[in-house]
């Protein structure tokens, strides 16, 4: 469990860190999302107290970092930017951790072997490959079999296999009962992985929603319309209370209704469609609405409110929103 | 333990879906076989001295230094021997003197690298992630960095002061000489090392630490050299006789360079107060600073 508690962060005027709270529990998968710049390594900096906060806490199991007897058995980490010594071998990197956390040298040849390094422990990591590097970062993170494990940016320069390996690694972890937190500026990598999301922007917190919340409120479904005979069409919408959006092209499309009723509204007033489907927004695009809103609150001070006007897809429903 | 918005559970039929943790009463937290004590200066130190001894740096530089001490001791040895010069009643121990100075370098830039590479290559974040006490890190650092530096400088000039009185048949020298110029010389040269240690963790860059540590080598003795004013005269006597070479070459005989210079073991109060305020500026800065 990690618990941010007003955590800011200032470097000068610049605010990368803004009175963030929130929790991250054991047992899920909890991705931390923010365009770049948002202040989600500077967060995870703060996190194994090697930035100082200018205000507020963070507690490791309910402690400070510093007062932990052996971290690398409570937390382990990889940070964006490598943190080991590339003139040194493999194995001498992962041994002087674990030394000074007490950690058995065997855990050393293990934690290879988990990350499939093994047969290049005596090469030195300047040697390797960008997804190499990255196993060897995790074998250092998994190294004290802790029971929090944080990742910045874990997939960024892995092959498919790397990316498929990390995801389902994340998982299992999460699986044993351990607090799983990893950072990401990619919103459709999460929406695979995260069970749980924390979105940040500008510093602040803008969501802290389980990952089935946040798709049923963001992903806006809408219906495609095209028809050869677009004023007709127009009305017989208007006259059934649907307020279509001009998409360009002669596309239509209508939000909140289902391509049923649409298609029975166009049959009932004899009018020809040349295409009539259902779509679903990305969820990046969700996340990116809802990040751009967050530049534009800062102004107004509410940074955790939904922005109004905007519908709030699923609020009421426990099921993806349909009908008006 | 809900997200933070604010929703009734009534109104999240879903809410057993999204939030896993809750069906793993008690026990969620993963418990490691591993088990917990507390980590002391002693894991410490022996973190510091694998990672001292498993990088190439370390080898070269020391390995030149012997090569130097060694192979300038015995040249120097042999030209005194094969040209019969007088060495006019100082110890054949002064011999050893170019080849520790050239040999201090060398120490001066493993002592940088020893702290300066971490931060070169970001290992001093996995560093201080796995010891979160910064001054324990620093301390392992220097110990184990001061005791390598100060074995390896002493045990060469042993065996180099050895080498040149076999070579150059003059006499014997006194104990207390040999005790100047072997441990003497090696804790000078080692607290060379640290103050060299302490500039890398204040400066954390390896090419800036060690300009500065070879400015602080060579730059008084230089500049001393191009005082020809005569109101820079105190200047240049002070400069002259406290330069570092002008300290260690006291390890070699009665004086320094000048007569009124620091004698005896006083270059070595010398150098351990001048590194005790830098280390505890690194300290400091440590501490205080984001990495």
């Amino acid at each position: 469990m990690i618990e941010l508690d007003g955590l800011t962060k200032r470097f000068g005027a610049k605010t990368a860190v803004d009175h963030l709270s929130c929790q991250v529990r054991p047992g899920v998968v909890t991705g931390f999302l923010g365009p770049n710049g948002a202040g989600k390594s500077t967060t995870m900096r703060m996190i194994l107290g090697l930035d100082h906060p200018t205000g507020g806490t963070v507690r490791i199991d309910g402690r400070h970092y510093r007062d932990l007897e052996e971290p690398l058995k409570y937390i382990g980490a990889l940070l964006e930017a490598r943190g080991l010594h590339g003139g040194r071998s493999a194995y001498h990197n992962l041994l002087c951790l674990a030394q000074a956390n007490r950690i058995p040298e065997s855990r050393v040849t293990a934690v290879l072997g988990l990350v499939g390094l093994s047969a290049v422990a005596k090469k030195k990591p300047k040697s390797f490959s960008m997804g190499m590097g990255q196993r060897l970062g995790i074998a250092a993170a998994l190294l004290g079999d802790p029971r929090i494990l944080m990742f910045d940016e874990p997939v960024n320069g892995l092959d498919p296999e790397g990316i498929h390996w990390i995801r389902n690694l994340m998982k299992a972890l999460a699986a044993d009962g351990r607090t799983v937190f990893v950072s990401s500026h990619l919103m459709s990598e999460m929406a695979l992985t995260a069970d749980h999301l924390i979105v940040i922007g500008q510093g602040k917190l803008l969501a802290d929603t389980s990952m089935a919340d946040f798709i049923q409120r963001n992903s806006r479904s809408y219906v495609r319309l095209r028809s050869p005979d677009r004023e007709r069409l127009l009305d017989a919408l208007a006259a059934g209370g649907l307020t279509p959006a001009d998409a360009g092209g002669g596309v239509l499309e209508v939000d909140g209704v289902s391509t049923e009723e649409v298609g029975e509204l166009a049959g009932r007033n004899g009018i020809t469609l040349h295409e009539l489907s259902a779509q679903r927004a990305s969820l990046e695009e969700a996340f990116m609405r809802m990040t751009a809103d967050a530049v534009e609150y800062q102004a107004h001070g509410d940074p955790a409110a939904p922005p109004p006007g905007r519908p709030r897809w699923g609020e009421t429903s426990g099921f993806p929103a349909k009908g008006v | 333990m809900t997200a933070a918005h604010p929703q009734p559970p009534a109104q999240q039929p879903y809410a057993h879906q999204q939030q896993p943790y809750h069906q793993q009463p008690g026990g969620y937290a993963y418990t490691s076989p591993i088990p917990l004590r507390r980590a002391h200066l002693g894991d410490a130190l022996a973190s510091e001295w694998t990672k001292i001894r498993s990088v190439r740096s370390t080898l070269w530089t020391l390995g030149v230094m012997v090569v130097l001490m060694v192979g300038v001791g015995l040249l120097a040895a042999v030209a005194v021997s094969a040209s019969g010069a007088d060495l006019e009643g100082q110890s054949i121990l002064l011999l050893g003197f170019y080849g520790m100075l050239l040999g201090s370098l060398c120490v001066v830039t493993l002592g940088v690298l020893t702290i300066s590479s971490e931060y070169g290559t970001g290992m001093i974040r996995t560093t201080l992630t796995a010891s979160p006490n910064r001054s324990r890190v620093l301390a392992a650092k220097a110990i184990v960095f001061f005791l390598l530096a100060f074995t390896v400088t002493t045990v060469t000039a042993t065996v180099v002061g050895m080498a040149q009185s076999a070579i150059v048949d003059t006499g014997s020298s006194t104990g207390e000489e040999w005790l100047r110029a072997t441990v003497g010389a090696g804790l000078f040269v080692a607290l060379l090392g640290l103050l060299s240690l302490a500039i890398g963790a204040l400066v954390r860059h390896s090419a800036g630490a060690i300009t500065v540590m070879i400015g602080v080598l060579l730059l008084p003795l230089v500049a001393a050299m191009f005082m020809f004013s005569e109101q820079l005269e105190t200047v240049r006597q002070f400069l002259f006789a406290y330069s570092v070479p002008s300290l260690l070459v006291a390890f070699y005989g009665d004086a320094g360079l000048t007569e009124s210079g620091p004698h005896g073991w006083t270059p070595l109060l010398i150098m351990a107060g001048i590194t005790a305020v830098a280390l505890a500026g690194a300290f400091l800065a440590l501490e205080k600073r984001d990495v």
